[in-house]
């Protein structure tokens, strides 16, 4: 793609970019409208939110491995409660299991994968010389820094029965109503306020970047398949998050202000709550997961070094994805009382996803099929995902049957299913795309042993967590219980070593980063080779701080 | 207009009225509950429309189920706990209500019918849970509800099968009326816990 022009672009920087200085550090950092250096700072959120979300599941797994309650009363007297009484120390499980949620969805995936990698590398694959609205930009990142600092300052205050929120991420009223006193449940809602005000700020930013500054000669039908699938996220947040913001305001109303929109008492429907969430929480998994396809078709044409296969139908397969997204959300919803049809129309809708779904997955293998193969640390990440996140959605599909779900509902089945897909096909994926990306961001390599010796523990790790919960879940072990006594000993106890496995690999990564920073070598321009042709590659790693201001052209024979 | 504005303020557009969606969704859920009968919810006519429908020779078990609200002082139980009712004829069903506590309280009453596909079927002509109920301390009354099952059930291939249909209520305490402003909502969960 545009080879020669590359090079005159990289040329013209060596001359024409006196200019090109850095703001002073506060300046840089805390002001910033660099799309460059904004991605940078979620990425680097997303870690830290991602530590502490992580850090929680630690608490969670290590208090179920053993029957009986362990540590929670620990945490619970050291997180401030004086001598914590037996419900406030279980209130501390309804805390930690709110509060990992609610982390790993708005502060870790979200943050990592469209402010992160959408950040950075949208414009650069669109040829744009930033965001279309970099102060708007900043307002995203920085609101949701004080989303993250609102649902912390949760953990302090009273919710109830203990401190801190304990309404799960799905916040089902009459929990979160008058079921939760006290302002700790107002901040962790608040804090989804903030966090979803500055996701949709930055799917209007997106939208408007990617339809209004692609390059001249890239049509939407040549865009990378990274820039197609942050596009579609972008519509998904566009029309979820505001339903969720209307259904979360309408419980602080219900909560301080003598409303009953979900009281019967007033005439209100709790089950309108779950409608509204799942309207919006529907669309969000696939707001998670979404990025990750993007990602993982760049990653897999690169390393087979030929455009991935057919394009147009991976582009209109995560569309048909973000569409049909909005008409299934009520499979979450079978054991509210659903009559016979409508749950048959939920199952079948939810069962069509797979199509599209099976769509991506065939067309990624036919990309590999006869491709020039090179297993470099991001491809084999990305297929370690295709694996986890097919399991993953095989297990969606049991789930979707609106009869079995009966069963499987509130199960470690269901926690088992949505870690493959979400814990351990985006965060695979957020894997795959750092390893992708990180010599373009840091102009640092990596080390590829220690990328793959992570991509080795981290396999095993997170296998051994969660596939023992389809087992534990088929017997019928309960979400959301901090003790599920000794029947379930063993599978629980091989989770959480899996868990300290997971840890280990984890450390690796940071280690690997350090390394990178202190003894890596120095990245080239294009450090893949031939396969990675899409824009970002034709410039220096790191990038120069404004890049594309003369606009690359892209030829008809360029392929995606 | 630059088109970055526009698109913008398309987007914005867009935003805005989801949110507004999201409220709009408060009545619209009601109506169609009201309308399609979804989640049991049962049907009103006035007594002319009952008169219109002509009853047939086919009868359903209906079963009264009452329940109160942990926070309100009532006892409140049907006459009756179950009934045959002949289809599309008028039929008539007691719950007593007594209020336990020393002071004045009104109440009102939420309903629905179950299984859920008989909710368009039920239809009520005439209910104490239409209207709010006030009892004063210590007093006792007979509530009539007047209802028909509407013989179109036959048809539906779904709900012709139901033997016997559940009318439940609940009693709560009505937070709506002004004097309960206040520190109501508060002190209704601390009873709570």
């Amino acid at each position: 793609m545009a080879h020669d022009l590359a090079k005159d672009h990289a040329d013209g920087h060596d001359h024409a970019h006196d200019h090109d200085h850095k703001p002073a550090f506060f300046a840089r950092w805390f002001m910033s409208t660099n799309h460059k250096d904004i991605g940078t700072l979620y990425l680097i959120f997303a870690i830290i939110a991602g530590i502490v979300g992580g850090g929680i599941s630690g608490i969670m797994r290590l208090e179920l491995a053993e029957p009986g309650i362990q540590y929670l009363g620990w945490w619970a007297n050291f997180l401030g409660e004086s001598n914590a009484s037996f419900d406030q120390t279980l209130h501390l499980w309804n805390v930690l299991i709110t509060a990992h949620g609610l982390i790993m969805v708005f502060f870790m995936v979200m943050p990592a994968m469209i402010g992160g990698f959408g950040n950075w590398f949208v414009p650069l694959m669109i040829g744009a010389p930033d965001m279309a609205f970099p102060r708007m930009n900043n307002i995203s990142f920085w609101l949701t820094v004080a989303g993250f600092c609102s649902l912390m300052m949760s953990a302090f205050v009273p919710g109830g029965t203990g401190q801190g929120a304990g309404i799960g991420w799905t916040a089902y009223a009459p929990l979160s109503t008058y079921g939760s006193q006290g302002p700790a449940v107002d901040f962790a809602i608040f804090s989804l306020h903030l966090a979803g005000a500055g996701s949709i700020m930055g799917a209007i930013n997106f939208i408007t970047t990617i339809f209004n500054m692609r390059a001249p000669g890239m049509t939407l039908h040549k865009m990378p398949l990274f820039v197609w699938s942050v596009l579609v996220t972008a519509f998904l947040l566009l029309l979820a998050l505001p339903v969720l913001a209307a259904a979360i305001t309408m419980l602080i109303t219900d909560r301080n202000f003598h409303t009953t929109f979900f009281d019967p008492a007033g005439g209100g429907d709790p089950i309108l709550f779950q409608h509204l969430f799942w309207f919006f929480g529907h669309p969000e998994v696939y707001i998670m997961i979404l990025p990750g396809f993007g990602m993982i078709s760049q990653i897999i044409s690169t390393f087979s070094k030929k455009p991935v296969f057919g394009y147009l139908g991976m582009a209109y397969a995560m569309v048909a994805i973000g569409v049909v997204g909005f008409v299934v959300w009520a499979h979450h919803m079978y054991t509210t009382g659903l009559s016979v049809n409508t749950k048959m129309y939920f199952t079948l809708a939810t069962m069509v996803i797979a199509v599209p779904t099976g769509i991506k997955i065939f067309s990624w293998i036919a990309t590999m099929w006869g491709g020039s193969l090179s297993f470099k640390s991001p491809m084999v990440w990305a297929i370690g995902f295709i694996f986890l996140f097919t399991v993953g959605g095989v297990t969606g599909v049991v789930l979707a049957n609106g009869g079995i779900d009966d069963n499987l509902q509130d199960t470690y089945y269901v926690v088992a299913h949505f870690h493959y897909v979400l814990s351990l096909g985006a965060v695979t994926s957020m894997f795959a795309g750092f390893y992708y990306w990180f010599p373009k961001m840091s102009g640092r390599m990596h080390s590829e042993f220690l990328s793959y010796v992570h991509f080795a523990i981290f396999f095993v790790g997170v296998n051994l967590i969660f596939f023992p919960m389809h087992f534990l879940g088929l017997q019928g072990m309960p979400r959301r219980y901090p003790d599920p006594g000794p029947f379930f000993q063993h599978f629980n106890e091989m989770a959480t070593l899996g868990y300290k496995i997971t840890m280990v690999s984890v450390l690796i990564f940071f280690v690997n980063i350090i390394y990178a920073f202190v003894a890596g070598k120095k990245a080239e321009a294009n450090p893949w080779g031939e396969g990675a042709d899409t824009l970002e590659w034709t410039l220096s790693s790191p990038p120069p701080f404004h890049q594309f201001e003369t606009l690359p052209i892209i030829e008809d024979a360029a392929h995606h | 207009m630059s088109s970055k504005r526009k698109t913008a303020l398309i987007a914005s557009a867009v935003a805005l009225f989801m949110l507004a969606l999201g409220w709009a969704s408060v009545p619209l859920y009601r109506w169609f509950c009201q309308t399609t009968g979804f989640g049991g919810t049962t049907m009103r006519a006035s007594a002319e429309q009952a008169a219109a429908v002509k009853p047939v020779a086919r009868t359903i078990s209906v079963r009264f189920d009452a329940n109160v609200d942990s926070n309100l002082p009532w006892k409140f139980a049907p006459e009756q706990t179950t009934q045959t009712a002949q289809l599309g004829a008028r039929t008539m069903a007691v719950f007593l209500a007594k209020n336990t506590s020393d002071h004045a309280i009104t109440g009102t009453a939420s309903y629905n019918v179950s299984p859920d596909e008989v909710g368009k079927y039920f239809t009520k002509i005439q209910c104490f849970c239409f209207t709010k109920q006030t009892l004063q301390a210590g007093q006792e009354v007979r509530m009539p509800v007047i209802y028909y099952v509407d013989p179109s059930i036959l048809q539906d291939d779904e709900a012709k099968a139901v033997k016997q249909i559940t009318l439940s209520y609940v009693f709560h305490e009505d937070r709506t009326s002004s004097e309960k402003l206040g520190a109501k909502g508060l002190d209704r969960a601390a009873t709570a816990r």
